[in-house]
């Protein structure tokens, strides 16, 4: 069975994101970057399918600028097998990295599609629906659990009262979320190897597949701040600001 | 044109995460209707038709959405937004899996979690895990929209005498199935409805140690929460996280417990009216947010904290 998997270039998790002073954007003039962590999980989890012989072939799919082949090689490094990169320098909203991808299903035919929940840059949490509803596929968002079974796939998924599991029929998405595994690092010797796999670079053009924006970032402000209290010094003083000062008891 | 609200309902109860959604729907104004879709759904329908400023509620009652699966909830919102200027939902795991769907199906693009109506097309959300705060304006001739509800104070549930009419399902694909539910069983309050919340981190060291928090919690009525490092280090379930890949919440208190207060925490509560704070490290990051701090072991602090209420 071939698995594709979407991965996305975003700015590395453990960097502090800055507004920019004029208000226009964050901004990420020289700030590390690196494959979306939900994405990560993607990848693994394909791995580990095919390490249990349900997957046959891996193929990592990313949309976005030249330098985005940086995180598509992750995760040839990872164990996918061979990538491909829509390269386009315009700004992409989910419903048009759903049609890129759409293409690329058509073209690759999986069984299963896997993707991240939500890229930790914009948090939208819509891509893998939207290609859902754009194939014609069912999909197993928010993903802790995956059990491929003939051609059906088990999905638990992790929702707002605790577990559910939905049965679905292959080809089918799954979106991850953060419990589904924890990714393992690439070796020297596999990220050595990753660079001779192939990578086809594509342009949407070739995909047919238009890049068309519908929302205009008006601004990006802060978040506002929080100040610091005041430290009560026991349990008792906490009970009495509680009741008297704040009025919340 | 009008606004389309998709309730968030388990068949029996209208969640309360509806009446936050109807709450940014007035604030973007015009006509609002429910869509109540569910099967053996009546009771909420009913209770969807009492909210203030609804005009009509659609009653879809049908096998296919027993429960709420994303595939056919996805098409029977695209088939009935179509006539709409804006189609809302809660922001919880039920929405956020079936509205793209609709969205895709009707060919725009959908804005998440908006915390902030500034105009009938132009929205605040939170971008970068709630570090940036970001103002989006949208040229789509249908707005597809989830709804944060700490952004928005609910509708009252009573007062409201809409009409509930039937609307009719969409042809199911039969392309994915339900097969079972672990729900939490717990008789407090939801996390995201809950009036106080006690969240444990791990400082509570393991799941046992968590019964002092259930104690207190009973004691005042509150909920129980628990930081991504307690979920994940196995003290408590999943459904218990609060933070930004958890449940999103802003009670009138917070207490954090053992907490230190990572930004993937803080995006979670940081709304909350007033956050109490109790940790043994000083240094610990969640004193700078809290309105009261207090530096202490939390194994002799909530003890006392338990007598003295």
């Amino acid at each position: 069975m071939k698995v594709l998997v979407a991965v996305k270039r975003v700015i590395d998790y453990n960097v502090k994101v800055r507004v920019k002073a004029d208000n226009s954007d964050v901004d990420l003039t020289n700030v590390k970057m690196a494959m979306n962590p939900f994405c990560e999980i993607a990848v693994e989890e394909a791995v580990r399918l095919k390490e249990k012989g349900v997957a046959s072939e891996i193929v990592v799919v990313s949309i976005g600028p030249k330098v985005a082949q940086e995180q598509i090689r992750t995760a040839l490094a990872l164990g996918a097998d061979r990538g491909i990169l829509i390269e386009t320098e315009e700004k992409l909203e989910s419903l048009s990295v759903a049609k890129a991808l759409k293409a690329v299903v058509e073209k690759e035919q999986p069984q299963l599609v896997i993707l991240g929940k939500q890229s930790i840059d914009n948090d939208n949490n819509q891509t893998g629906q939207m290609l859902g509803a754009l194939t014609g596929m069912p999909q197993g968002t928010f993903a802790s659990e995956v059990a491929v079974d003939g051609d059906k796939v088990n999905v638990t998924r992790e929702i707002d009262g605790g577990l559910r599991t939905v049965g679905l029929t292959l080809p089918a998405i799954v979106t991850t979320d953060l419990r589904l595994n924890e990714p393992r690092y690439a070796s020297l010797p596999n990220i050595m190897k990753a660079k001779r796999k192939p990578l086809d670079v594509l342009t949407p053009a070739d995909l047919g597949v238009e890049i068309k924006s519908t929302q205009t970032l008006v601004k990006v402000e802060p978040p506002a701040e929080r100040s610091a209290g005041i430290k009560v010094a026991s349990v008792d003083e906490l009970v009495e600001k509680l009741k008297t000062e704040a009025k919340v008891l | 044109m009008g606004i389309l609200v998709v309730a968030e309902h388990d068949n029996a109860t209208l969640k309360g995460a509806t009446l936050n959604t109807i709450a940014a729907a007035k604030a973007i104004g015009g006509d609002i209707d429910v869509l109540v879709a569910g099967q053996g759904c009546q009771a909420a329908a009913d209770a969807a038709a009492k909210a203030e400023g609804v005009s009509k509620v659609i009653l879809v009652d049908d096998a296919a959405y027993a429960q709420q699966l994303g595939e056919p909830m996805g098409d029977l919102v695209a088939e009935l937004g179509k006539g709409y200027s804006h189609i809302l939902a809660a922001a919880t795991t039920t929405g956020k899996d079936f509205l793209p769907r609709t969205a895709a199906l009707l060919d725009v693009n959908m804005i998440s979690e908006i915390v902030k109506v500034e105009s009938a097309d132009t929205f605040a959300r939170p971008i970068y895990a709630g570090n940036a705060i970001a103002t989006v304006q949208s040229a789509d001739a249908i707005k597809v929209i989830t709804v944060r509800a700490t952004g928005f104070d609910p509708v009252a549930a009573e007062g409201g005498s809409a009409s509930i009419e039937n609307g009719s399902a969409v042809a199911d694909k039969g392309i994915s199935s339900f097969v079972g539910e672990e729900l939490a069983k717990s008789d407090r309050p939801e996390l995201t409805a809950a009036d106080i919340i006690i969240s444990g981190g791990r400082g509570m060291q393991n799941g046992d140690n968590f019964e002092m928090l259930y104690k207190l919690a009973d004691k005042i009525g509150a909920g129980v929460g628990a930081s991504r490092a307690a979920v994940d280090a196995g003290f408590v379930p999943n459904d218990m996280q609060v933070g930004q890949t958890g449940k999103i919440v802003a009670p009138n208190l917070y207490v954090a417990v053992g907490i230190s207060g990572a930004i993937q925490h803080l995006a979670g509560m940081k709304d909350s009216k007033v956050i109490v704070a109790i940790n043994k490290d000083e240094e610990a990051p969640i004193f700078q947010v809290a309105d009261y701090g207090l530096v202490a072991d939390l194994f002799e602090a909530i003890p006392e904290l338990d007598s003295k209420l």
